[in-house]
């Protein structure tokens, strides 16, 4: 709300009055700089429905002449979209659902079993969460070459696992260290063990935290580059970004192209943003909250 | 690689003081290990052990095939005397301008603005969808938004012909093509795609202030440079702290959008520590010393890491009065 404060005794008209004008001069940089930003998606869409030969006389800003789909239809088929969406979905899907269990079977251990040394061990984890991925890569490639694991989603799907849940594990362990103790009391003198006070009790509380942690390490996955740019090396097996840039490393793509392939990746991004963002945002202000 | 506003959540871990362990209870305790039984193996598997190979491969030379030779410091003494190698952190040096410096300040001033001009004064319905429109880059993948600015900055690109629709045609350039502008033109694309991220964290935060605060100091004729210099700033202190860190690792990590835009190139204007390991691993095929490369830059994360947390602590003690 914008609740304008009456001025005070000492406060000048004419300082409200100046005041009344800056705010639009604010609003109008800031307006600006927001169209700045979306320049470059403005550009995606009008380039990405213009046909080759339209592009190279009338050049990049014109309006296209024609409702030109080939691009999209041939990004659609060349690098087999349909089939890449999958195996985003398939990897992006399955380190989420994984990385939230092993986060959560983690942080139970360390912020509600408080086990020895747990701060240490949590901050283990949280440096294996910085690592560069440069530092492991090698040996992995080698390793899931020699256990028959190379250009399969299973391995990118694990490594994946373990990478994300070492953020996870760090924040579960930190919100389940401030975790009701009154409740986990009470459960154990209703005679509960450690297994069903973790599903009956644990669980259900931080079903919220867990559902952004769950959409973090689904979008997180999904725009991973570099190890999925070592292991998957197959048209069968490639994530959309992996498909996307080796397409364009073989310069085989026109500029209508590009933009089409760009848009097609970029959809189901925004999609998945706009489905989730209401819980991305109750889940921040839980934690500022906090 | 979008980083996270969750850490954005993430209060300093609570170390809540630990019950006297009585007997009882530390045998109760022992119980919780096997919950961290299988995320302990698969961390050994997957992050730990390759970790010490890259270690032990820094110091052999080997083409991936056939036996390591060890050859104790020697990659690291050849490092030391490639340029190549320097190159790239130079070029680290600026990529922390562009990905943590700029965006850090900018978002701070976008935040303040969007919080406390537009959306008390205007709407807020303006200042949430002004928000999306510079967090709109953070949500599509990092290398998509390389290919797109790739072809933005091409010779024929949208950049050139709209600088010739606006009269400016004699600027005309192959803007990642020429060593002198390929920089600066991958530090504009990491400014477009980092600045929504600080700008959302910060306008969560500050979701916390109590806005008595800022009435109480507009009364007393605070201005806005007033305000937030003695409220904004030291309210956000905590997530600045945090973006800082999460930006500055995501900065000294960078590979998916230098892969995407320019492969380092040209000349190695744009090489980073990240891709040149990538190359010299998987294309020149130096196992040993593309290792000697990722160790060095996972020190340098590990001593960043360290000391931005060592600081954030420090500073919260003092808050604190301590």
């Amino acid at each position: 709300m914008a609740v304008i404060t009456p001025a005070p005794v000492r406060g000048p008209v004419r300082d409200r009055h100046h005041r009344g004008v800056s705010r639009w001069i604010v609003l109008a940089l800031v307006v600006l700089g927001a169209l700045v930003m979306l320049v470059p998606f403005a550009f995606m869409l009008l380039n990405a429905f213009k046909s080759p030969g339209d592009y190279s006389s009338a050049g990049p800003l014109s309006w296209p002449t024609e409702f030109y789909t080939k691009g999209l239809r041939t990004y659609w088929t060349e690098v087999n979209f349909p089939l890449k969406l999958w195996n985003s979905t398939l990897i992006a899907g399955s380190v989420a659902v994984l990385g939230v269990a092993v986060s959560l079977l983690n942080a139970y251990a360390l912020g509600i079993g408080r086990v020895r040394g747990r701060l240490w061990i949590v901050g283990l984890f949280l440096l294996a969460n910085m690592l560069p991925q440069e530092a492991l890569i090698y040996p992995l490639y080698y390793v899931a070459k020699a256990i028959g694991l190379y250009n399969t989603q299973l391995s990118v799907i694990i490594i994946f696992t373990v990478i994300q849940s070492a953020f996870g594990t760090y924040l579960l362990a930190s919100v389940m260290g401030t975790f009701p103790r009154s409740l986990l009391e009470a459960a154990a003198l209703d005679g509960a063990g450690k297994w069903t006070v973790l599903w009956r009790v644990v669980f259900p509380n931080l079903r919220p935290t867990l559902a952004v942690l769950l959409i973090f390490f689904f979008i997180w996955t999904w725009n991973e580059f570099l190890i999925p740019l070592v292991m998957l090396i197959d048209n069968q097996t490639q994530t959309i970004p992996v498909a996307l840039a080796s397409l364009q490393g073989d310069r085989l793509m026109d500029a209508p192209t590009t933009n089409a392939g760009a848009l097609i990746s970029l959809v189901p991004a925004i999609l998945f943003f706009l489905i989730f963002q209401r819980t991305l945002a109750r889940g921040i202000t839980a934690g500022a909250e906090k | 690689m979008a980083v996270s506003e969750t850490v954005a959540a993430v209060q300093p871990a609570a170390t809540p003081t630990q019950p006297k362990p009585g007997r009882k209870r530390r045998g109760r305790n022992a119980a919780y290990w096997l919950y961290l039984l299988p995320g302990a193996v698969l961390f050994i598997l997957v992050i730990g052990a390759p970790l010490v190979g890259t270690l032990y491969l820094s110091l052999t030379k080997w083409s991936g095939i056939g036996d390591p030779r060890w050859v104790g410091l020697d990659n690291y003494q050849q490092l030391l005397h490639d340029d190549v190698f320097w190159a790239s952190f130079r070029n680290t040096v600026w990529m922390l301008v562009a990905m943590v410096v700029v965006p850090t300040l900018l978002g701070l001033l976008l935040a303040a603005v969007l919080f406390d001009v537009i959306g008390r004064r205007f709407k807020p319905r303006t200042a949430a969808a002004l928000r999306a429109a510079f967090y709109l880059p953070q949500v599509l993948p990092v290398v998509v938004a390389g290919i797109v600015w790739g072809w933005i900055l091409r010779p024929d690109g949208a950049f050139n012909s709209l600088l010739d629709a606006v009269g400016l045609g004699a600027l005309r350039h192959d803007w990642l093509g020429d060593p002198d502008t390929a920089l600066p033109a991958v530090m504009a694309v990491m400014i477009w795609v980092q600045i929504g991220y600080p700008v959302v964290v910060f306008m969560a935060a500050l979701q916390r202030v109590d806005p008595e605060l800022y009435e109480a100091a507009e009364v007393d004729g605070a201005n806005w440079v007033h305000r937030f210099r003695a409220i904004t700033l030291p309210q956000i202190r905590p997530e600045t702290f945090v973006v800082a860190l999460t930006c500055t690792i995501a900065a000294l990590k960078v590979f998916g959008p230098i892969f995407a835009l320019t492969r380092g190139g040209p000349e190695n204007a744009t090489n980073v520590p990240s891709y040149f390991a990538y190359y010299t691993f998987f294309k020149k095929l130096q196992v040993g010393y593309g290792s000697a490369i990722s160790t060095v830059l996972t020190l340098i994360i590990v001593v960043v890491a360290v000391l931005f947390i060592w600081m954030q602590a420090r500073s919260e003690r003092r808050d604190r009065g301590f």
